[in-house]
């Protein structure tokens, strides 16, 4: 365990489960899920696909809602979407028919905000993330990697205090994720967001974060916790860094164990 | 991100390949050969409706001329059936076809909108829509005479034709919106009200486009069977009149100008889709 308790955390579950409902029957997703994350801290959530991680990022972000147990943020329970959180989708999902910037200013509108500020703050962060002359733009206009990074503009357009990403960079070509990976890592350092990561990705999780959280095959469940330290740059390098870094291969060794990765064949 | 890449400088000034020119070349001869095959069966078209009633092969009576299209139009610019110049029928026939096809697109959109929102009422009339999109409307004709008058039959006939392909074209873009999309706004608390306004009907724009081609040619063709039945105006009116005196050339003026009426509709939207899809 980390040793993260220490401060208010930022985030808690106690006990979370969701079970979805179908003619079928009903299907138990995450059982009995505890968790905390203190402010600040970066963690990712690793697990087969179909073990439920999206469905808890969804369960924090208040669109769900747990069948038991409880969500907390800021010791206030959830009962809906919060402007304290920010999610990031699997894909940029940019509307085709919005500007670029008109794209990175819809949390505003649609929660009633300052449209002057949230234009302006939007400007600032666009241009920050290298896409300052795309913001008349459409998105189709724009590569797989740019688009993201308005998709990143558009999270932190609203001044979450929480941002989810649920593999965000899964829809990217190699090469991008890494490079991204490394921006949006430095991005969310600087602005002090506490984070958490959804990946299936080990490496994604070893470098970009500093506790791993491994979930066990449907139902989901806790399965094991994973400090990730390293010696260099003050514990904290940029991901790309990280992955050169000694420890690097020991977490991603004992990730992959954890994760009993079986290909069926 | 060679997308922007190459969106950025401006590519070095090169004299084009001859493969090149040779490929723009045959571009422009495809392009000129459809054109020249529209315009032909067109010509083929006229020159056979001519020449087979001239050579006696068919009987001019029942066909009338191309020749004798515009000197009927000229005449009925004077004086027609109920003394209105065929300009008032033909605007009369057009006015009814804009009333009917907007009024379908109107409630269109707004039923579609309500079943997209009380998902129990898509599943409670969805058997009634689609027996009543398949239904033959024009068997309503005399009824609608009787209920709504000489006037509203027109209308009416012109707006149950188009209106259930309309919902259910529309219904169907709508359950069509990437779900994706509106968990996003979701993610922001967005309101139903506003995945609606914000996701669903903006992302839903080429939908209304589609139904609307479909539904501004089922509108035209509501209005003519109303005109058939109830109206002393309008050239469906004029259509049926033209046949019962068996003045084929009445008849085939009337059905000439639908023809260009047509053609300018589909003009019309067209133009429309391309000023809204440059926004896409």
């Amino acid at each position: 365990m980390a040793g993260s308790e220490a401060a208010a955390p930022k985030v808690e579950l106690r006990g979370v489960g969701l079970r979805y409902f179908g003619r079928e029957g009903e299907t138990e997703a995450l059982q009995d899920i505890s968790l905390s994350v203190a402010p600040g801290e970066f963690i990712a959530i690793i697990g087969q696909s179909g073990c439920g991680k999206s469905t808890l990022l969804s369960l924090i972000s208040g669109i769900l809602k747990p069948t038991e147990g409880q969500v907390l943020v800021d010791g206030q329970p959830v009962t809906g979407p919060t402007r304290k959180v920010g999610y990031m989708l699997q894909q940029d999902y940019l509307f085709e028919w919005r500007t670029i910037l008109e794209n990175a200013v819809i949390g505003a509108e649609i929660q009633g905000a300052d449209m002057a500020k949230a234009r302006e703050r939007a400007t600032q962060l666009l241009t920050r993330y290298g896409l300052g002359q795309f913001l008349h733009h459409l998105p189709r206009q724009l590569s797989g990697g740019m688009r993201q990074r308005v998709a990143l503009a558009r999270t932190l357009c609203t001044e979450p205090d929480v941002v989810l990403l649920d593999e965000p960079f899964s829809a990217l070509d190699s090469q991008t994720r890494i490079a991204l990976a490394d921006e949006i890592t430095e991005i969310l350092r600087r602005e002090g967001k506490t984070a958490i990561l959804v990946t299936h990705d080990i490496g994604e999780a070893v470098s970009m974060t500093e506790r791993v959280v491994v979930l066990s095959r449907r139902p989901g469940r806790v399965k094991s916790q994973h400090a990730i330290r390293y010696a260099a740059n003050g514990g904290r390098p940029a991901p790309f860094a990280a992955r050169n870094a000694p420890e690097f291969n020991g977490y991603f060794n004992t990730l992959w164990k954890e994760l009993e990765v079986h290909v069926e064949g | 991100m060679s997308k922007a890449d190459t969106a950025g400088g401006p590519q070095p000034a090169r004299p084009p390949s001859p493969q090149y020119l040779d490929w723009l070349r045959r571009e422009r001869r495809d392009r000129t050969m459809v054109r020249v095959s529209q315009l032909g069966l067109l010509v083929v078209f006229l020159v056979l409706w001519e020449a087979l009633p001239r050579l006696g092969l068919i009987n001019p009576l029942f066909t009338s001329t191309p020749s004798t299209i515009w000197p009927t139009f000229l005449e009925l610019l004077k004086t027609t059936p109920q003394q209105a110049s065929i300009l008032v029928h033909t605007w009369a026939t057009v006015f009814a076809t804009v009333v009917g096809f907007t009024a379908a697109m109107v409630l269109g959109i707004a039923i579609a909108a309500a079943l997209w929102w009380w998902a129990n009422l898509y599943r409670v009339l969805d058997p009634y829509l689609v027996v009543l999109n398949a239904m033959p409307k024009t068997a309503f004709v005399p009824i609608f005479y009787i209920w709504l008058g000489a006037t509203f039959s027109i209308y009416g006939m012109s707006l149950a034709i188009s209106l259930f392909i309309t919902v259910l074209m529309i219904y169907s873009g709508f359950q069509g919106i990437d779900p994706n999309k509106i968990k996003l706004a979701q993610t922001f608390g967005a309101s139903k009200w506003q995945v609606l306004t914000k996701v669903v009907l903006p992302g839903s724009v080429p939908t209304l486009i589609a139904a609307l081609k479909v539904n501004a040619g089922l509108s035209l063709v509501g209005v003519i069977v109303g005109e058939f039945q109830s109206a002393t105006l309008g050239l469906g009116y004029l259509i049926q009149y033209g046949s019962q005196i068996f003045k084929m050339n009445i008849v085939m003026t009337s059905i000439t100008i639908l023809a260009i009426v047509s053609s300018l509709m589909y003009l019309a939207i067209y133009w429309l889709e391309i000023v809204v899809m440059r926004r896409r």
